[in-house]
């Protein structure tokens, strides 16, 4: 009945159970905090961290000796019937900038909460540890997931994770954008879902690896792409599906907003790399190309100009995710190269990665140093925080340097990712990509040095700190700013490990 | 498979499509929340039912259906309740603390309330 | 005759569906809704899905039906008056309206499209199942060939759990949810006596049968969740103090088995939610078994929401 080859396209590699571990590690953790919190959590969770940040050096690690992907079928049943996870170059280190941010992220959580330890075994605090697993566990899973319908799963446990994160400190405002996020949300899991019964009802399969070697699939796989991208793009909050965005990774604790916008975001972001990649026939994943780089660009425009008019500094970090989000969905149509080369070997591939990886790392880092801003002088408006700098001098150097890779200066992860894509924009014949790349540096500069001139300004009452903050809690932010800083040491060439494990596929987009 | 079957699948698969329209409208164009989530269930259900069509054209070997997408409606199912809880809770909480049943600004009348 | 009992069916679906998107009235449509989910129930009987049947009866239509009714009850009572329903623009109504009949026609179109002879999984899933020891296929498509989908659902619904708990205001953190109605009347006091042994014997039974016939733990689950509801919401007990550390044990033991049977299989069957052949059903279904209570619990945590009562000193 079913057409497909009965040979097995998984095959199982030895170091394959390393990606059970970066599954499950972290959901034991909140099954333990649960069981008993409260006053286990804390331990439970940066036990878990050690341990979460130790599989994914190993899994890299494993990649790099074997040079090829690593592969694990779940209880021993082959696709389609069973699910098989996998990791190639790109998963794996998305693998471990995940498994970075959560773990500074968490120390960072750490200082934070023994700013005020009457409330450190308390309803919000004990939360947050449990949540913060839940987000790792979902987003590994979303990065190793072969089938669909298990990628289904992982976006519902992110959801579920991300989501009350949002209103964890209780005030109304979050709640509405909580709500807001939720609905959004479900609406694009729902619609994906409905995708994949397409795919289902159209090939019998939803393993990715599979789906990737059928042929058309006529107006059903048509119809089922569509809904999953639009659903995706709602979830990744591209323009003009963002409104969500904003209020809610700006109305949570600092460092929930920090993991919300520099590693929730991305899965949707992946998933829908994946759909046009590897499932999409090639016209039609050239066509989605087409209309995702608009939509990606508008969002860089629009948001930027948006991040520039806001007055409260979380806002305006919120509204630059938006934009930093666009430049990964104009790598669509710039991932081609000359005849055949697929398109892990642009340098187009090698530039959003590295955006994706160094926004990840800045953002985390902008918003942590938002988080001690607002901690040490109660509130967050830019205007009232005139001379921050001479308080608080880490947490600005951190958004300073934050800020080169948002805007694309040297040296800096975004500066070598945005130079890319402006070189194969150029290469490709798309002087408006290139333009709107240009434009959205200049923007990322007007909102970046806003907030260094504030940092800069000595105003005629200095100002005044209401809660002292240690040390430690500033070097966190400053960390994730150096590294994003360092990742634009890499050299300027399309990057070996992002092909790792690609070349098994059939190549889909043809742009 | 015989044609009574197919018959049967694609006219439930329609139903489906139906059901899903009209709970997405109801999702985008009803004001009130508790409604949105009903409108939620209802584009549940057609998705459901899609995947029940799915599975029961692939009714062989002596099955009445596919057994793994109906699987996965079980699954989805709970899942869809516990989106349900979820956003009821937050709800009733946004209430308590505004008075508020939309995520549209308050309308005059609609004063916010003290925390409970 | 089979196919005008069906065209009824879809015919009242469609029809209540779209009361609930016309009424003016929260609750009218609520109670729309669940004897939309009752129907639907039906109509799984008849696309062969029997497990699918009860799941939907008693999760989608029965207890998603009571947590809606209870939000209803408690906007009712907090609104003011004079809060008249609000009405959708004109404009954002367009909208809507075009949005979802792009999808509900794309859908159909697509559902039209599927290829004949549809692509099934059913001879593949038939085939592995002795090496489960179970009858009912979809209960090994749950627990055996797709677990790690399972596993990670479970999880899901102890995190919406643990959402929902979030939204308690600190004060009352680790209390009780209030569940029991001002005035239970009186049926409700007689079907919480009398209900809930039966209840308790089908769920056993369907979880004891569920591994060769319908039935099994998500159902089980949602009827020992029902019985329990209905106990609470009489009064006959109180609501557990969502601190309670046997609770918070009960919750995680299912999903801890499922883990713990999973690496198991490293040892002993060769890879992770591997089940090792002759122990592959034992194993199963007592994973099954600790899944029902954790499931049912959670269901029931869900319906009666974040605490509302400081915890006893």
């Amino acid at each position: 009945m079913t057409p497909l080859a009965l040979a097995p396209v998984h095959v199982a590699t030895p170091g394959g159970y390393l990606l059970v571990l970066a599954l499950t590690l972290p959901v034991i953790g909140v099954l333990a905090i649960l069981a008993f919190a409260p006053r286990r959590a804390r331990q439970v969770a940066l036990a878990s961290m050690a341990a979460g940040l130790a599989v994914a050096i190993a899994i890299l690690a494993e990649l790099l000796r074997t040079g090829d992907a690593l592969t694990y079928v779940v209880g021993g049943w082959q696709p389609p019937l069973g699910i098989a996870l996998r990791a190639d170059g790109l998963s794996a280190a998305l693998i471990a900038m995940t498994a970075l941010v959560i773990s500074a992220t968490g120390l960072f959580a750490r200082g934070m909460q023994d700013l005020s330890p009457e409330t450190r075994d308390g309803r919000a605090a004990t939360t947050f540890w449990a949540l913060l697993l839940a987000t790792w566990s979902a987003l590994n899973t979303v990065f190793l997931g072969e089938d669909l319908f298990n990628l289904y799963v992982a976006l519902e446990l992110l959801t579920f994770a991300a989501v009350p994160l949002v209103c964890l400190d209780g005030r109304a405002e979050t709640m509405a954008a909580a709500l807001r996020y939720l609905m959004f949300a479900l609406l694009g899991s729902l619609l994906y879902l409905l995708g994949v019964g397409l795919i289902y009802g159209a090939f019998g399969t939803l393993d990715i690896r599979i789906l990737s070697g059928l042929g058309d699939g006529g107006p059903a796989l048509s119809v089922a792409l569509a809904l999953m991208i639009a659903g995706l793009l709602a979830k990744a909050a591209l323009f003009p599906l963002h409104l969500w965005l904003p209020p809610a990774h700006a109305g949570a604790p600092a460092a929930a907003s920090a993991v919300l916008s520099a590693l929730v975001i991305k899965a949707p972001v992946f998933l829908i790399l994946r759909l046009v990649l590897d499932v999409a026939p090639p016209e039609a994943a050239a066509f989605a190309g087409q209309l995702l780089a608009v939509l990606g660009a508008s969002s860089i425009l629009f948001c930027s100009v948006m991040a520039l008019r806001q007055a409260r500094l979380k806002l305006m970090i919120a509204y630059s995710t938006v934009a930093q989000i666009g430049y990964l969905f104009i790598v669509f149509p710039l991932a081609s190269g000359p005849e055949g080369t697929p398109p892990w070997e642009t340098i187009a591939w090698t530039g959003g990665t590295l955006q994706l990886v160094s926004h990840a790392l800045a953002k985390a880092a902008m918003f942590l140093a938002a988080g001690v801003v607002a901690e040490a002088f109660g509130h967050d408006r830019i205007a009232g925080l005139g001379g921050f700098g001479r308080a608080l001098p880490l947490s600005a150097a951190a958004f300073g340097l934050a800020g080169l890779s948002l805007m694309g200066i040297p040296p800096s992860g975004g500066f070598i990712a945005k130079c890319l894509l402006l070189t194969a924009a150029v290469i490709n014949g798309h002087p408006w990509l290139a333009a709107t790349i240009l434009a959205g540096g200049l923007l990322a500069g007007g909102y970046v040095f806003r907030v260094i001139n504030t940092a800069l300004a000595s105003p005629a009452t200095p100002l005044a700190v209401q809660r002292p903050i240690p040390r430690r809690l500033e070097m966190t932010a400053l960390a994730l700013a150096v590294a994003a800083v360092l990742l634009g040491f890499i050299p300027l060439e399309p990057f070996g490990l992002l092909q790792i494990g690609r070349s098994g596929l059939a190549t889909a987009v043809a742009p | 498979m015989s044609s009574a079957i197919s018959d049967t699948a694609t006219l439930f698969g329609l139903c489906g499509a139906a059901l899903a329209g009209i709970g997405l409208f109801v999702v985008i164009a009803h004001p009130g929340l508790l409604r949105r989530l009903v409108g939620f269930n209802i584009l549940g259900a057609g998705i459901f039912m899609v995947f029940g069509a799915v599975a029961r054209r692939g009714a062989a070997a002596g099955l009445p259906g596919d057994p793994v997408p109906q699987a996965m409606v079980i699954t989805g199912i709970v899942v869809a309740f516990s989106a349900s809880a979820l956003a009821v809770a937050l709800l009733r909480r946004l209430f308590d603390l505004t008075g508020r049943e939309s995520l549209e600004p308050p309308a005059a009348g609609e004063t916010p309330r003290a925390e409970s | 005759m089979n196919l005008l009992l069906d065209l009824a069916l879809v015919a009242w679906l469609i029809v209540l569906a779209i009361h609930v998107a016309r009424t003016g009235d929260d609750r009218n449509a609520i109670i729309a809704f669940i004897a939309f989910g009752l129907l639907l129930g039906l109509a799984w009987t008849r696309l062969g899905a029997i497990d699918v049947a009860l799941t939907e009866a008693a999760i989608g239509g029965g207890i998603t039906g009571l947590l809606l009714l209870r939000a209803e009850a408690h906007l009712r009572r907090g609104r003011q008056a004079g809060s008249a329903p609000r009405k959708a623009s004109g404009a954002t109504s367009i909208v809507a309206a075009l949005a979802s009949a792009a999808i509900a026609l794309g859908l159909g179109l697509a559902v039209l499209a599927f290829p004949s002879p549809a692509p099934t999984l059913a001879p593949p899933a038939l085939a592995a199942i002795d090496a489960t020891g179970l009858g009912n296929p979809v209960t090994a498509v749950l627990l055996a060939y797709r677990a790690l989908d399972t596993l990670l659902e479970k999880v899901v619904v102890l995190l919406a759990l643990l959402g929902v708990w979030a939204l308690t205001p600190d004060h009352l953190w680790g209390g009780a949810p209030a569940l029991k109605e001002a005035n239970p009347p009186q049926p409700l006091l007689y079907l919480a006596r009398t209900l809930p042994p039966f209840g308790v014997l089908i769920a056993v039974y369907m979880v004891w049968v569920g591994a060769d016939a319908p039935g099994g733990t998500f159902q089980a689950g949602s009827i020992l969740a029902a019985m329990w509801l209905l106990v609470m919401l009489a009064g006959l007990r109180p609501a557990p103090e969502t601190r309670s550390r046997l609770l918070r044990l009960l919750l995680v033991g299912g999903p801890a088995l499922f883990f713990a049977i999973g690496f198991l299989g490293f040892a002993v069957a060769g890879g992770f939610l591997a089940y090792p052949e002759p122990l592959a059903k034992a194993l199963i279904v007592g994973i099954e078994a600790a899944l029902t209570v954790a499931i049912a619990l959670a269901l029931g945590l869900l319906v009666a929401g974040p605490s509302s009562k400081a915890p006893a000193p």
